[in-house]
């Protein structure tokens, strides 16, 4: 009987499969409007920065004569105290944050993984080791564990990305952890041991890909903090040299500047709206994977 | 298990931790070829030998790294964290000198946070989809989403630049004699002096930073408790009590809210993490004489045993305050009791 339902199932015209799941795809959009504004600000930096070589104006280019020169037809954002153009500045500073971010969120996730992946399958001894290291890394204070790190590396943009890496794995390693110890059990992982698969093969060909849309979701959302420390390390010197348009650098410009506002609240409105977004995709996204999570 | 062994068992579990943070503290300090001597004596002291052999038995200098770990160890345990190398002082003095401003901001910080997310984060569930549920979620992402290094910039430029309401940056206008210190905290110390002045301005010049400082934990046990009441007032013992007949405020409060407060418990925790971050920034912008800026200004000089010393200091304070919570945990969830 069950047979014949796939059967006719299968025959369906592929048209008409793929505009039904379309159509589901287009409600599931419409039931959550903040995916969509998310992504189109995310879409809207992505293209800001390709395009931001077309205008011509140099990021670094100084002018005196429009010194702290207020938002106008000619400086869109306004001008700093070297009459660089932050409009222009901004959006060459999201080619700067938006690669960093994805490169220490990607690092994170690779460092958590291995360590969760290996504690939960291993278990016993390993588990005891890796997991206590977890929770140290855990229990360090952020930004003074990164200070710490990116002072004595030397500020610079690659030590800011490697340091952020290096704080924000445990939480991977605690996730991915947990889902190996439940996937551990599962059928098709006990049917790959008694086929004879080896260790690295189980874990990594069948356990961890069926780890990856948490991992996702878990990533998106921490994509934001890894924005808002990188942002926090340059405001503190202990990121790219002080000339490069960088939104945390920038902002920390315009300290001295009580009356010029526009020289800090760009560059932080355009950190707020790039954090923003990701919060708005990764709650969708997590309602995607994990519906039983969607009122949250 | 009863409560004391519960507490006792957990204060077990994280003396290994600390010992862990130690251990990485060190291996940062140690990432970096600077000699510890030259930074820490001066050029005088380099020439007497016997202050030099002194300095190389107190801190095991002539030893391998694992017994200079075991001696840094050793020290610790009598309090000697050794001696800032900026400050020329002993690291514990200057933490001693440095934490209650952090730890009276970091306070009122969580106390409005807590407080403020807990009231949105419950009307906004109770009145879902109106304006105020709207505007308390749109403020809880503010909170969550904008830099706070930047918020604190914006909020001396509107409320203390622009409109004068609160005082600028520091503890207490410069007029101001700060009160005989007794605990640290000018707000608690000027009350025991009686000193009404110095108590209205140090409150004033809390009130800003303490607000930028919590407005993360705002967000979040704002966006958690609004999650947590709509689940719990779907809950089948809602609707029992609702069938019972019991008035709303009862099924809300007495029923709903009181479960709903399990999960915040956990963000309030993890979010008094975020905040000792933040208030690196945060009192690095209001020139609030704390341990992140002394934090900062100590890694902007490479002073390592002063790092060190924060580093423990705040892995210390954020043990004691997940402990604490847990605690809560245990004593707010009757399941937990019985296992």
């Amino acid at each position: 009987m069950s047979s014949t339902i796939s059967l006719t199932r299968a025959s369906a015209p592929a048209d008409l499969h793929f505009r039904a799941r379309l159509g589901g795809a287009v409600r599931w959009l419409r039931s959550h409007p903040t995916i969509l504004i998310g992504s189109a600000v995310i879409a809207f930096w992505i293209i800001g920065t390709l395009l931001v070589p077309l205008s011509g104006r140099d990021p670094l280019g100084q002018d005196i004569n429009h010194s702290l020169n207020p938002p106008d037809a000619s400086f869109f954002w306004g001008a700093d105290k070297l009459g660089r153009d932050i409009f222009i500045r901004v959006l060459y500073g999201a080619r700067l944050t938006l690669p960093a971010g994805a490169v220490a969120v990607i690092g994170s996730v690779v460092i958590g993984t291995l360590v969760g992946g290996v504690a939960g399958y291993a278990g016993g001894l390993w588990e005891e080791l890796l997991m206590r290291l977890t929770d140290v890394f855990l229990a360090f204070p952020t930004i003074i564990l990164a200070m710490a790190i990116a002072a004595a590396l030397g500020p610079s943009i690659n030590n800011a990305i490697l340091t952020i890496a290096v704080i924000s794995w445990p939480s991977y390693a605690r996730l991915t952890r947990g889902l190996v110890l439940q996937l551990k059990t599962t059928e098709f992982v006990q049917a790959d041991r008694a086929i004879g698969a080896r260790h690295r093969r189980i874990l990594f060909r069948s356990i961890l890909p069926n780890c990856v849309g948490s991992l996702v979701v878990m990533a998106t959302l921490d994509f934001g903090n890894a924005v808002l420390i990188f942002a926090g390390l340059s405001f503190l010197g202990l990121g790219p040299a002080p000339e490069t348009p960088e939104w945390g650098r920038m902002i920390a410009d315009g300290v001295d500047y009580a009356d010029q506002w526009w020289v800090s609240i760009f560059p932080g409105l355009a950190i707020f709206s790039v954090v923003m977004a990701l919060n708005f995709v990764g709650d969708g996204l997590r309602d995607l994977f994990d519906p039983r999570e969607a009122r949250r | 298990m009863p409560l004391y062994l519960y507490i006792l068992r957990r204060i077990l579990l994280s003396v290994p931790l600390l010992i862990g943070i130690t251990l990485v503290a060190f291996i940062i300090a140690n990432l970096v070829p600077s000699d510890p001597m030259t930074a820490n004596l001066s050029q005088r002291a380099m020439s007497d030998p016997t202050i030099v052999a002194a300095f190389r038995a107190e801190w095991g200098l002539d030893q391998t790294l694992p017994v200079q770990y075991l001696t840094y160890l050793k020290n610790l345990l009598s309090g000697n964290l050794g001696k800032s190398i900026r400050s020329r002082r002993p690291v514990i003095d200057d933490l001693r000198q440095y934490l209650p401003a952090t730890i009276e901001l970091a306070t009122a910080a969580t106390i409005f946070g807590v407080g403020a997310g807990l009231l949105f984060g419950l009307f906004s569930a109770i009145a879902r989809n109106t304006v105020f549920d709207i505007l308390a979620r749109a403020i809880s992402l503010i909170g969550i989403s904008a830099p706070v290094f930047w918020l604190a910039l914006l909020s001396l430029l509107v409320f203390y630049v622009q409109l004068r309401l609160f005082p600028g940056p520091g503890r207490l206008d410069s007029g101001i004699q700060a009160p005989s210190s007794v605990t640290g905290f000018y707000t608690v110390d000027s009350l025991i002096a009686g000193n009404w002045l110095a108590f209205r301005n140090a409150v004033g010049h809390l009130i800003l930073p303490s607000v930028v400082l919590g407005s993360y934990s705002m967000g979040l046990v704002t966006r958690i408790t609004r999650a947590s009441m709509l689940e719990s007032l779907s809950a089948d013992y809602v609707r029992t009590a609702k069938s019972k007949g019991l008035r709303q405020r009862i099924i809300v409060y007495r029923h709903a809210f009181r479960n709903a407060l399990i999960p915040v418990l956990t963000v309030i925790g993890l979010s008094y993490g975020v905040l000792l971050s933040g208030a690196v920034l945060t009192e690095t912008i209001f020139a609030w004489p704390g341990i992140g800026r002394y934090a900062y200004r100590a890694s902007t000089t490479l002073d390592f045993p002063a790092i060190m010393g924060v580093s423990l200091v705040i892995a210390l304070i954020f043990t004691i305050v997940n402990l604490t919570v847990d605690v809560l945990y245990y004593l707010a969830d009757p399941r937990l009791r019985a296992r």
